[in-house]
């Protein structure tokens, strides 16, 4: 299914290289990735023929003995992936998040139910994906993951935050997705605070509204943050970059000491990140709640920036959701 | 060479074993588990390297059952091996037991849970591939059922282990020819799947799955062409060994009620061997 390469653009370090002091998360993963392999010998990578892309190809170049290029296969490289496993290496499987939909069910009895040490990246995550269209532009990943027991679901901000989280994921015994973008974007988080998997990281400080996000959406809830301060509404921002197992202690202290809680996601409105801040809500300290996501569409083709535009995951959208939470506050509209 | 005469009296045992566990359990699929009885004989009580007492021993070899619904078929085995005991059979199937309905890997000896089919093969393959990176000398083994060769990712993995000259990697299909609601053939016909197989990159040895000594010569020979896997293509016959469930596709998940259970277990324990 992996057919996305055509527009993919220059192909080196230099492919996703954006303005100055930003980063695609994937070249954070595939340089952090080949550190590993000189760390950890039982680091193996299976690529779905997609190693340019995902970055895997520096991993490649340096221990071609570890790398096996299975092909445009997903079920079958997750399966053998699991088999790896059990061998004890540590299999990272690389393609494009969209094309892991079509291994679902090898992730789930193979993988999950076996609890297997498989390390899963899907690169190119989000309608931010651009011009290859709706069919590349992987909308669902985070629901698809977040629901299998057993997975750990992260979604790194920046690429700093990336490579941390390639290494840590390594030191964890069990089943891990890692979501990935295909374009640059700003460095927002601190390279030297170490990545603790299901530990939230507030960016900014705030008691009017919380902004949680994940992904390319941290560095749009900063921008909104500091357009919402210039009209003296101060939010926090919070970087849930794991969204399973979520942060639930963060997301309750932020609605007991803000009120109001808006989420942001790359992703469908439907069984991502917003439905799990939801779920912690609704069990634990209700608050008003807006959700900041893609609403239960397909994506088309047009630029990444255009996309966010016309879909709504603009800073221009998480400001209106903002007041919108803050006015249902106000009104006891819970 | 083993007392094939042995060998014939343990696969009389595993099917009457089968049968009980599953009367007893009120659900499973008989007909697949009676299919592959001489191919587990043959495993287990000949080619595999293992220990019942010590089911973690690293240097041992992998079997990995990706016919998961069979499960009866394997509980029985691994009991007779006496990796636990036979009284477990009991609790097949039954709410708190470690004998789930398809294959689980919380059961000593059970080396992957399976169960949807298509996914044992790459599985497999992983290990076959893994040993050869860790240069450990154990080999792999995968039995499949002839439908779940209608899956996709079966001939994915077929590529695969080709691909990568997997010649410490043995794959069976218990070819009895008849799935859940029909004959193979009626649905999406496989054959010839030795000449499908063969083009794939196998060595195919094309064999009756019920004659325990071509299933062991089969086991001994895999591994014996090198840089490439082995596939034993088992002809079997569905519900083997009870007149009335043989290829019938009825059988192939209902359990026997007490009555059909007496009378499979006379069938069983008068056939000559």
């Amino acid at each position: 299914m992996a057919d996305g390469k055509g527009s993919e653009g220059s192909k080196g370090p230099a492919g996703s290289k954006g303005p100055e002091g930003s980063k695609a998360t994937r070249d954070g993963f595939g340089e952090a990735l080949v550190q590993l392999g000189r760390e950890n010998k039982d680091i193996v990578v299976l690529s779905g023929d997609l190693e340019d892309s995902t970055r895997a190809e520096y991993f490649k170049k340096e221990f071609p003995e570890r790398f096996f290029n299975l092909g445009i296969a997903e079920e079958d490289i997750a399966g053998t992936a699991a088999g790896l496993s059990k061998t004890g290496l540590i299999p990272f499987i690389c393609s494009f998040a969209a094309f892991w939909a079509n291994a679902f069910g090898v992730f789930r009895v193979t993988v999950c139910y076996n609890k297997c040490n498989v390390k899963i990246i899907g690169t190119h995550c989000g309608i931010s994906v651009g011009p290859d269209g709706a069919t590349a532009q992987a909308l669902e990943d985070l629901a698809a993951m977040s629901v299998l027991p057993n997975m750990s679901v992260i979604c790194p901000a920046d690429a700093y935050e990336a490579a941390k989280a390639t290494k840590a994921i390594a030191g964890i015994d069990g089943p891990v997705y890692l979501r990935l973008g295909r374009e640059a974007v700003p460095f927002v988080t601190d390279k030297d605070k170490p990545f603790v998997l299901g530990k939230a990281d507030v960016l900014r400080k705030g008691d009017d509204a919380a902004i949680i996000a994940c992904g390319v959406m941290v560095s749009e809830s900063l921008k909104a943050a500091e357009g919402l301060s210039r009209e003296r509404i101060n939010a926090r921002v919070i970087n849930m970059h794991t969204i399973k197992p979520v942060d639930r202690a963060e997301i309750t202290r932020a609605a007991k000491e803000t009120g109001a809680i808006v989420t942001a996601e790359d992703h469908q409105i439907n069984g991502g990140l917003g439905s799990a801040v939801a779920g912690v809500l609704a069990r634990g300290c209700p608050a008003p709640m807006e959700m900041v996501a893609v609403r239960d569409t397909f994506g088309e083709s047009g630029e990444g920036e255009e996309l966010r535009e016309k879909y709504g995951l603009k800073a221009v959208d998480i400001i209106a959701a903002v007041k919108k939470a803050i006015s249902r506050k106000n009104n006891g509209k819970n | 060479m083993p007392d094939i005469r042995d060998l014939k009296e343990k696969a009389r045992k595993l099917r009457i074993d089968i049968l009980e566990t599953i009367a007893n359990a009120g659900s499973g699929h008989p007909g697949g588990s009676l299919s592959c009885v001489e191919i587990l004989i043959g495993l287990y009580f000949y080619k595999l390297r293992h220990k019942p007492q010590d089911p973690g021993w690293a240097e041992r070899d992998r079997f990995i059952m990706s016919k998961g619904h069979a499960s009866a078929a394997l509980y029985a085995t691994l009991a007779a091996c006496g990796y636990f005991p036979k009284e477990e059979l009991k609790n097949y199937r039954k709410l708190g037991s470690m004998l789930q309905g398809h294959v689980y890997s919380g059961v000593p000896g059970v080396e992957f849970s399976t169960g949807a089919l298509g996914e044992g093969l790459s599985v497999a393959n992983g290990m076959a591939l893994g040993a050869k990176i860790k240069k450990k000398d154990f080999k792999v083994f995968c039995l499949l059922g002839d439908g779940e060769m209608q899956e996709g990712q079966v001939w994915e993995a077929a590529m695969t282990a080709a691909q990568h000259k997997l010649d410490n990697l043995c794959a069976i299909v218990d070819f009895n020819g008849v799935q859940q609601n029909e004959p193979v053939s009626n649905i999406k016909n496989e054959e010839p799947v030795a000449a499908k197989l063969n083009d794939f990159g196998w060595n195919v040895l094309d064999i009756d799955g019920h004659d325990i000594g071509s299933v062991i010569k089969a086991l001994d020979s895999s591994g014996s062409v090198k840089e490439k896997p082995t596939f034993i293509v088992a002809r079997t016959i569905k519900g083997k060994g009870v007149s009335f469930m043989e290829g019938n596709p009825k059988w192939h998940g209902k359990a026997p009620n007490k009555e059909e259970l007496s009378k499979a277990l006379e069938e069983i324990k008068r056939e000559k061997i």
